[in-house]
């Protein structure tokens, strides 16, 4: 039997309340702060809905529904805060003590509203991630400061102002209308993707984070290009124990173990590219996603379907003209036709002057060169693309590189 | 909830602009004042003259300075105004959207205290 941490009455524990926390405080949270119109004094009260139920469920037993007990204590607490210091609050004289359950059980879930908030396009890029992170996924202040190499002070600040702001200029707490969605889920998907990105090499913990957010928002709302984002998170994701050595250097995509790959992810990543190239309005995030998925089901790298990567990237340029995408393309080109082929092309993007301070243009057009034996040419492009740099692992593979030209 | 939307645009170029886009645009204003009216969201609205008939004043130390031209030199410059009502931010973006100036110039929307 193991050792319980909190007072054993009636089968409730600290550990018990602790594992409703995780599974319920978020949802909470997000049904408060409609309650209540407000986030601090929803954080407050969420703060305080805990508190009491680890001074009651131990006496008088968990309630049947912890998550409506935990809104109804919670949004309580709230008011009683709210005469004691006689706060102003507009909505005080329409809030009523009793939840009734259409309240506490929106048709809407309350996640969707608080993540469409914390991502609105008004606020600031930088807050719209920490306000993701904060609120929707109940990181500490200084959890999302040291994911983002900031200070927390600087963090807390950011949030304060945009939380502010969220009050002054009246953003609303809603999903955005049908009309409005694109420009809305674009924003919502966008800072999803910078987490997972964030943690890409140094954070699993925020790749994580991302991935359950992704499947989050494709839960309460199935879009397509939902769907292809959580498609190409959980597909890079299930590479994740292949992408560096112990020692901490990137191995590129041909020289990873494939039997290490996660083939569960990868199961669950196929298919929901297929869902999403099936459904209207898929986008960029859907491409990517099947070009990833073309990745991860290849044997090799020699035995991939390179012609079809390279008629999905036809696609992806047709959606976004971008130089990226055309170095992305590039590369499978030349695994396609052979490295001369992609080399004249990265030639091209660097002559009409576009990504000539992004180090995969140079990476890429070394390991062209490297290719073709033209080592006297492939070191100076290895050299360029090591000074523009900056992640730990990708610095190692270059320099190993250099070192066996 | 109300908010003033601010029309900025670049003076400079309407030298440039044909005749005919200019007439456009001006239907183009008119119609939409008359749509907002009428869902009622519209309060007030004017247009400004030219920042080369603007003055800026300031008090220092009780004695008045008077200097010609607007108070900042920007790219856009302060064109005209709408005062609108609406229901939440979101309202107002999608008001602003429609001012023709936002094809071509910026609106800044700045809400009301109080």
């Amino acid at each position: 039997m193991g050792i319980d941490r909190g007072p054993p009455h009636l089968g409730i524990t600290v550990d018990t309340i602790e594992s409703v926390y995780r599974a319920e405080s978020r949802r909470v949270l997000a049904t408060l702060i409609r309650l209540l119109g407000d986030f601090d004094l929803a954080e407050e009260a969420l703060q305080d809905a805990f508190a009491t139920a680890v001074e009651r469920w131990p006496v008088d037993g968990a309630p049947a529904n912890p998550r409506s007990w935990l809104i109804s204590t919670g949004r309580f607490k709230a008011i009683d805060r709210l005469r004691k210091t006689h706060r102003e609050v507009a909505s005080e004289a329409d809030v009523p003590l009793e939840l009734s359950d259409s309240e506490a059980y929106d048709v809407v879930d309350d996640r969707l509203r608080l993540i469409f908030t914390c991502c609105h396009p008004a606020l600031n890029p930088d807050a719209q991630v920490a306000m993701t992170l904060r609120e929707v996924c109940g990181l500490t202040t200084e959890q999302v400061a040291a994911a983002f190499l900031t200070t927390a002070p600087t963090l807390a600040q950011r949030i304060v102002r945009a939380k502010s702001k969220i009050k002054g200029a009246k953003i609303p707490y809603e999903v955005p209308a049908r009309s409005e969605l694109p420009e809305r889920l674009a924003s919502v998907l966008h800072v999803i993707y910078l987490v997972f990105n964030q943690g890409y090499f140094t954070r699993p913990d925020l790749a994580t984070e991302a991935i359950r957010l992704g499947r989050l928002l494709v839960a309460l709302l199935p879009e397509a290009e939902a769907t292809g984002l959580l498609a190409l998170m959980v597909l890079h994701d299930a590479r994740r124990a292949t992408r560096t050595t112990a020692a901490g250097e990137l191995i590129p995509l041909e020289e990873q173990d494939r039997s290490q790959w996660d083939r569960d992810q990868i199961q669950e990543g196929v298919a929901l590219v297929e869902r999403a190239l099936t459904s209207r309005g898929f986008g960029p995030y859907t491409l990517q996603a099947a070009i990833a998925a073309l990745h991860a089901e290849a044997p090799s790298s020699a035995a991939t379907d390179w012609p079809q990567i390279v008629g999905l990237y036809d696609v992806l340029l047709r959606a976004d003209q971008s130089a990226v995408i055309e170095l992305n393309r590039a590369a499978a080109v030349a695994m396609r036709d052979g490295p001369e082929h992609g080399l004249a092309l990265i030639d091209a993007i660097l002559a009409r002057g576009e990504l000539e301070e992004y180090h995969l243009a140079h990476a890429a057009r070394a390991d062209l060169l490297r290719r073709l034996g033209r080592k006297a040419e492939a070191r100076p492009a290895y050299e360029r693309a090591l000074v523009l740099t900056v992640e730990e692992p990708e610095r190692r593979l270059l320099q190993r590189r250099l070192r066996e030209l | 909830m109300k908010y003033l939307c601010l029309v900025y645009q670049e003076e400079k170029q309407e030298a440039n602009v044909p005749r005919d886009q200019i007439e456009q645009a001006k239907k183009d204003y008119w119609a939409f004042a008359e749509d907002i009216k009428k869902s009622g969201h519209y309060i007030v609205s004017h247009g400004l003259q030219h920042t080369d008939a603007a003055t800026t004043v300031r008090v220092r130390n009780g004695k008045l300075s008077t200097t010609d031209g607007p108070f900042a030199e920007t790219k856009e410059q302060l064109g005209g105004f709408f005062l609108i009502e609406a229901k939440d931010l979101n309202d107002a973006i999608q008001v602003a959207a429609r001012i023709p100036s936002a094809k071509w110039g910026s609106i800044e929307v700045r809400p009301i205290w109080g």
